[in-house]
């Protein structure tokens, strides 16, 4: 597949001596990162292909998938996980980035007093680590503490306070919330960033042509910063589909109650790593990551050749 | 020509929606912080108000100074994030002038192998990387954390280096071979100095997640003599969950300093964030 990128090269190369430089400055980066992470991807990927006959590590085909899908101690486990997290996401992409949107939106207003303050505010949570946010908002969510039921006392809603992160019904929800909590910073700043970059000129003209306020924002400026929604979107995509440690911190290895915020992240973990009495699997591990692995380069690959290459730029 | 001016009303509307949110960003926080200076009846009787003389109370933080090796944990965490940092940000920088330096075969393969890490997260490989980390004895070592998290940080930091060192002008470099400096001197002497707002980027967008990560520590180090601060705050509140006072105690703990490191940094993180498009 490379000759080609070769052949193309290799006149000039020829000509010139040795440039042992190239190698040693390349060497390092190369070797550390093919080590430790394409390497194990790859192997990682192989060993879903294998499992444990009679002691032995034996080449089993897709018979690992195949338990995956369809056995029922798995299946049921699985497909609840892979449900779950397709509402984590859905869920994101409805709240966290309309709502990074709106904030972008409204930081990017010229001379608005005190943006840089709320900036640097609204960011803050995106720093902190999940398991800091993970309790926070669990002691804060606790009917025990009570600090939810005060609030919603304050506007009259106590009726409707309930533990929400351990029901059921609400708990995935309530801790997709937290997530969208903690990570709204990261599209309201390239959404703000992309803002920014529009041109004066741009915005002029469609003062000129009396368009200002929401239709300016609809017309001009939404459509602008496209690129950068799609952008925001594929980094949630992947970072949904590889999610662990909030749900691991606030719900347990276990994603209760009753597995009920299970997502494709925690499943892998006690799938390998083994949780209480449930031993650890290696192959079934393997194959769990390489579903997530698929379902990524899918997004990924959707976006890079589906999405971004259509999404109109335009150059200034 | 000026900008058409936003009315008052709006922009009053525009402050109160942003103090708002401000406040939801800051406020579970703030109560944590608070919260962690009161004793236990205060805690929970009236949990909004500010400590007062006779409700100031430390006894959380003793208790967690007194049970968990805190001091351990940061030390741990601090010397597996600059290691970290500084391997990724020294191979990745060596990588990048490679790339953008010269012309040899398959530059553009090399380019975009290594830029695979930015989208596939090194999580998915961690079944082979455990495994690789017990063949190697490497388990509950600093120094299997530090090679996973270098070679997780290289991607970036060689993908955003390289758009620097693009910008440094051919002539300098092309003045030092006159004068003749050896490539590693241009390296190190001339284009190094010259990114270093680039790095400093590249390094606050590598900390945080390093310092963060709870899953590898988790997988590869959970001795106790190998634990972060992500993974012994995890532990310890996991431990102490009816303990209120040192579980909000180890909460303020764990946030201070990354706190203060962003207070103090927020201004290169946002403008790396937004490259150079904040004026």
């Amino acid at each position: 597949m490379s000759s080609a990128i070769l052949s193309e090269d290799s006149i000039q190369v020829s000509a010139r001596p040795r440039r042992w430089h190239i190698l040693v400055f390349l060497l390092p980066a190369f070797i550390v990162y093919s080590a430790v992470m394409i390497l194990p991807l790859i192997e990682t990927l192989r060993l879903s292909l294998y499992n444990i006959v009679d002691g032995q590590s034996t080449f089993v085909g897709l018979a690992n998938f195949k338990v995956l899908f369809g056995e029922e101690r798995w299946a049921a486990d699985f497909w609840r996980a892979l449900k779950n997290n397709f509402i984590f996401f859905a869920i994101h992409m409805l709240v966290q980035n309309p709502l990074g949107i709106a904030l972008a939106a409204m930081l990017s207003i010229p001379r608005l007093r005190l943006a840089t303050f709320y900036r640097t505010a609204i960011f803050m949570p995106t720093i902190l680590s999940f398991v800091i946010v993970g309790f926070i908002w669990k002691l804060i969510l606790s009917p025990i503490w009570g600090i939810t039921p005060f609030f919603m006392d304050l506007v009259g809603l106590k009726a409707f306070f309930s533990p929400w992160l351990g029901k059921p019904g609400s708990a995935l929800i309530a801790v997709s919330l937290i997530s969208v909590w903690q990570n709204v910073g990261i599209p309201m700043m390239l959404i703000y960033a992309a803002l920014l970059n529009i041109p004066d000129e741009v915005i002029e003209a469609a003062e000129c042509d009396g368009i200002t306020g929401w239709s300016q924002f609809w017309k001009i400026k939404l459509p602008l910063v496209l690129p950068a929604i799609g952008m925001v979107s594929i980094l949630t995509f992947v970072g949904n589909f590889n999610a662990f440690d909030l749900i691991y911190t606030v719900q347990g290895a276990l994603a209760g109650p009753d597995g009920a915020t299970d997502i494709l992240g925690t499943l892998l973990y006690r799938t390998f790593f083994g949780f209480q009495l449930q031993l650890g699997d290696r192959s079934m591990g393997a194959a769990i990551a390489t579903v997530m692995f698929l379902i990524i380069l899918a997004g990924v690959s959707l976006y890079l050749f589906g999405i971004q290459r259509r999404v109109r730029r335009y150059q200034f | 020509m000026s900008k058409a001016r936003i009315s008052p009303l709006r922009s009053g509307f525009v402050h109160l929606a942003l103090a708002g949110y401000t406040v939801i960003a800051l406020f579970p926080v703030v109560l944590t912080i608070v919260n962690s200076l009161k004793d236990k009846n205060a805690i929970f009787r009236a949990p909004l108000a500010l400590p007062t003389v006779e409700t100031f109370s430390l006894i959380g933080y003793t208790t967690v100074l007194k049970q968990g090796d805190f001091i351990g944990y940061f030390q741990n965490s601090l010397i597996v994030t600059v290691v970290s940092i500084f391997f990724a940000l020294l191979f990745g920088a060596m990588a990048a002038f490679a790339l953008s330096e010269y012309r040899f075969r398959g530059n553009t393969m090399l380019g975009l192998y290594l830029a695979i890490g930015i989208m596939i997260p090194i999580r998915l490989g961690t079944v082979a990387i455990l495994q690789g980390m017990v063949a190697a004895g490497l388990v509950n070592t600093l120094t299997a954390l530090i090679l996973v998290y270098t070679a997780q940080g290289l991607p970036l930091a060689i993908f955003i280096l390289s758009e620097f060192m693009r910008t440094v002008s051919d002539d300098l470099k092309n003045a030092g071979r006159i004068d003749g400096l050896s490539e590693y001197a241009i390296f190190f002497r001339l284009v190094l100095p010259l990114v270093r707002p680039a790095m400093a980027t590249v390094a606050v967008f590598t900390m945080i997640p390093i310092w963060n990560d709870l899953w590898f520590p988790l997988i590869l180090a959970p001795g106790e003599a190998t634990k972060t601060v992500t993974l012994g705050s995890q532990v310890f509140i996991g431990q102490f969950v009816t303990n209120w006072n040192a579980v909000l105690a180890a909460l303020s703990l764990a946030i201070f300093p990354v706190l203060v490191l962003y207070v103090i940094f927020s201004r290169q993180l946002i403008r790396g964030i937004t490259a150079g498009a904040v004026k």
